[in-house]
């Protein structure tokens, strides 16, 4: 009788796993063997942009929650930091650890009035609460209204006095939460919470008739999703200085390119964001004599692959080489079987 | 004269195989039942011959031209109709315009408006309501007369009597009748084997997407019906 | 203020909306397609609006001639080799490809046109009122939209219910499986739609171009707005879009006669209190 294992890692991921772990080290101590500052903020961005592809992934690539307003979380992050450190005058870190769940919060209200819609009208849905969340930003007097606020410095000095040692703390808080959101999406992924996110997103029905509540498990997610972009939402403009309606709810800033990297990548994979935020880059960094052709260029990329590749680059790969550096499912395992004709 | 050929037609349903080199042919005027179990095939054989499950150029014959992979819609308009399982008449349609939608590909031919409402009269009264007020029967004649519209040369019927009484089952056999009179050929598919085998004049046997049985419907024997209906 | 005048300018605001709102509609109502780039389709008619009125001296009004065909044929070709590939991959493809096109249209409007405020010139239409007796006001713009919406709408219900393609496209948004077996060509008939969807879109963009200022950019809050009439109002039912409209419109007046800033808000506001409270809109009519 063959023994069986239920193994959770691939032989590619354990490859993978030491190929990480020195490109990590090697980033946490850029600040020291390369103080850059101009580097350190483009992999700051990088890093908090795969932080958002990572969260919306796990909403509509796993949940079915197909957003096109998590930008309303990033603004209301950005609004909450900007607002505590200025008028509430609250200390920077503790202004940037209640953005998250102030967005979070809000995020409720929103959930009951956009789950009532499905698909493609869920999408339009959740955008037109993030043009009211701009449009109410742009009316408070005490948020700035249409011009919107800025960080003063002593805000910054906060942080530290010193302006070398002030961006190594922002570059590493990029790294750090970014690192901590990619954990969390990979853990809840692979847990029991994963498993009936993947069901519900192969078939809803037949998840909830076995027992999978639906509706509190996308809820969660919306709710912990929002959270965590409000949280990236204030890094990102504690590290811009300036927040304004505009910016803070851009949904061509933080919603169109970070959907664009998840389809490319290969939405409803862990791998796949980290490619699309690559191509972003490079074709941002490549084009940007161009204007913004690179966005056209990203669009049609993302069209060409709906149409002939609908999983995306990595969801090719997988396909091709079942291979996952990231694991979250769960594999059965033979043991050698007993060579009985060598007895 | 052979109407309609099939040759190791196979057909699945993404990575499913629902049927398994069926080889079916039909002679113009016939009209040739389909019977078995419950999955057995026999809609998506239908289907298959329709157009709408696809199958390769060679394994569907019409007419001696290979029909597979064609668009439902050419098929159409190449001479074969569908009156499919359920009915399926278009809800926001009324009975008058589901006929209507039926002559869509305008094919030449003695059926119109006219003809259909002399071959069932009743749904000249209830022409103007919408097809969903109608009741099983009357919306089974109006799925046949919406077939017929398009001037068939080969009418495909996908259990007709489902979900209907005996008596009104009686009456749109009677109209089969009416229909194959006029020289249209037809392959019928049915779960009531005696109303299947008294409409035609041969039958084929399906059983779990192959071809289990086939004989003239003259030279019926229970006991091999059964045996092929259930794979004993 | 004249509660009177607000009700009324409301109304007419929302012929515009319905007017955005119909090409939107029909391409849910027949395709099931939620066309994220609509919005950006009606702006890019006042751009071709604008090409033609600059390049031939045309007004407007007479680009049509030029403007309307080359938007159906635009139309036609996106559902053909586009969007028809997307609608069996379930609900990602069509809304992402949308997306694309969406984006590229609104950079290749930034490219070609540069990021400036355009207008479309009418003439004295643009401000000429009509005077009722009791102090009331009504542009005579605003009338002549409303009454294109009405018309457009009656004319297509007219397409709908008494031709042939109408009984098609009914056919077709019920059954699409069904409607392929009793002959139709599906895809022909989506590209048709989507053409067909087109002239009223173009037809929208131009009235907008001659009363707003547009830019690259005005594209998605059109979408939005178009979005929020069809919901209102309820799916599957183009009066029903009207009326829909019609609420947003008067929605925005309210909100523009309390402070000019709240216009936008307090359609938005009237929006998602209709969603919570009547999901399906007013007058549903569609079965998903």
């Amino acid at each position: 009788m063959e023994s069986v294992r239920v193994e959770r890692g691939t032989k590619a991921s354990r490859v993978f796993a030491l190929f990480a772990v020195p490109v990590v080290v090697a980033l946490v101590t850029m600040p020291w063997w390369s103080g850059d500052a101009g580097n350190m903020r483009l992999i700051g961005e990088m890093a908090y942009y795969l932080a958002l592809a990572q969260l919306w992934n796990l909403l509509a690539g796993y949940a079915g929650l197909v957003s096109v307003g998590q930008q309303a979380f990033v603004g209301l992050g950005g609004y909450a930091l900007f607002y505590l450190t200025g008028p509430a005058d609250m200390n920077v870190y503790l202004a940037l650890l209640l953005a998250g769940p102030f967005a979070g919060l809000m995020a409720i209200p929103v959930s009951f009035a956009v789950f009532r819609l499905r698909g493609a009208y869920f999408a339009v849905g959740t955008w037109v609460v993030s043009e009211v969340f701009a449009l109410f930003a742009s009316l408070i007097a005490v948020l700035g209204a249409g011009s919107g606020l800025s960080l003063t410095p002593s805000i910054l000095r906060q942080i530290s006095p010193d302006r070398d040692i002030r961006d190594t703390i922002l570059y590493l808080m990029s790294l750090a939460i970014s690192i901590f959101v990619f954990a969390i999406v990979y853990l809840l992924l692979r847990s029991r919470h994963g498993l009936a996110l993947t069901a519900i997103r192969d078939s809803e029905p037949a998840s909830a008739s076995l027992g999978v509540n639906t509706f509190r498990t996308k809820f969660i997610i919306y709710i912990a999703t929002a959270a965590c972009t409000g949280l990236i939402g204030g890094l990102i403009f504690l590290q811009k200085l300036r927040i304004s309606p505009e910016a803070g709810f851009s949904i061509n800033d933080w919603t169109v390119v970070v959907i664009f990297m998840v389809v490319i990548g290969g939405i409803g994979t862990l791998e796949g964001p980290f490619i699309g935020m690559l191509i972003y880059i490079v074709l941002r960094e490549l084009l940007a004599d161009y204007g913004t052709i690179y966005l056209m260029l990203m669009g049609a990329l993302a069209i060409a692959i709906m149409l002939k590749a609908p999983f995306g680059i990595w969801g090719w790969v997988v396909r091709r080489y079942d291979v996952q550096l990231f694991p979250v499912g769960r594999r059965l395992a033979h043991a050698p079987l007993e060579d009985a004709s060598k007895q | 004269m052979t109407l309609l050929r099939t040759q190791k037609l196979s057909a699945f349903y993404g990575d499913f195989q629902a049927l398994f080199d069926v080889d079916v042919t039909v002679e113009k005027g016939e009209t040739v039942a389909v019977i078995g179990a419950n999955s057995a095939g026999k809609t998506t054989f239908l289907r298959a011959l329709a157009g709408a499950i696809e199958s390769a150029p060679e394994m569907v014959m019409f007419d001696g031209q290979p029909i597979g992979g064609k668009t439902p819609h050419e098929i159409v308009r190449l001479g074969i109709a569908m009156v499919p399982e359920g009915r399926r008449l278009f809800p926001s349609l009324s009975v008058e315009e589901n006929l209507q939608l039926g002559s869509h590909s305008e094919r030449a031919g003695p059926w119109n408006l006219k003809r259909v409402y002399e071959l069932f009269p009743r749904l000249f009264d209830l022409r103007h309501l919408p097809s969903t007020d109608l009741s099983g029967g009357q919306q089974q004649m109006a799925a046949i007369g919406r077939g017929l519209m398009s001037n068939p040369r080969l009418l495909l019927c996908d259990e007709l009597s489902l979900g209907l009484a005996p008596v009104i089952i009686r009456d749109i056999y009677q109209c089969l009748g009416a229909i194959t009179a006029e020289g249209t050929t037809v392959v019928l598919v049915e779960q009531d084997i005696a109303r299947a085998l008294d409409a035609s004049s041969r039958f084929y046997c399906f059983q779990e997407g192959r071809l289990a049985l086939t004989a003239p419907t003259k030279d019926f024997n229970r006991a091999a019906i059964t045996a092929a209906y259930f794979g004993l | 203020m004249n509660w009177v005048n607000i009700l009324i300018q409301g109304a007419l605001l929302g012929g515009f909306y319905a007017l955005f709102a119909i090409g939107l509609s029909m391409s849910f109502g027949i395709m099931r397609l939620v066309n994220i780039a609509h919005g950006d389709l009606i702006v890019l008619s006042a751009y071709v609006a604008l090409l033609v009125t600059e390049n031939t001296g045309l007004d407007p009004f007479l680009s049509l001639v030029i403007v309307l065909p080359v938007m159906f044929a635009l139309g036609y070709a996106l559902q053909r080799g586009l969007l028809n590939q997307t609608l069996s991959g379930g609900l990602l493809p069509p809304l992402l490809v949308t997306f694309g096109i969406s984006i590229i249209i609104q950079n290749g409007l930034l490219q070609a046109f540069g990021a400036y405020d355009h207008r479309l010139q009418e003439g004295a239409i643009e401000t000429a009122s009509l005077r009722f007796p009791g102090g009331l006001f009504v542009g005579v713009y605003p009338l002549v939209v409303f009454a294109i919406a009405v018309f457009s709408i009656a004319s297509l219900q007219l397409l709908f219910y008494r031709t042939r393609l109408g009984r098609a496209f009914r056919a077709v948004s019920d059954d699409a499986d069904t409607a392929e077996l009793m002959g139709i060509d599906n895809r022909k008939l989506y590209a048709l739609a989507l053409g067909i969807a087109m002239v009223f879109t173009a037809i929208a963009g131009v009235l907008f171009g001659i009363r707003t200022i547009f830019s690259p950019s005005a594209g998605p809050i059109r979408l939005i707005l178009a979005f929020e009439a069809v919901i209102i109002g309820g799916l599957g039912n183009m009066w029903g879009t009207l009326v829909g409209g019609i609420v947003l419109g008067v929605a925005q007046a309210v909100g523009a006669a309390v402070d000019p800033t709240w216009q936008i808000l307090a359609g938005h506001l009237a929006f998602l209190a209709i969603l919570i409270v009547r999901p399906n809109g007013l007058f549903p009519r569609t079965r998903d």
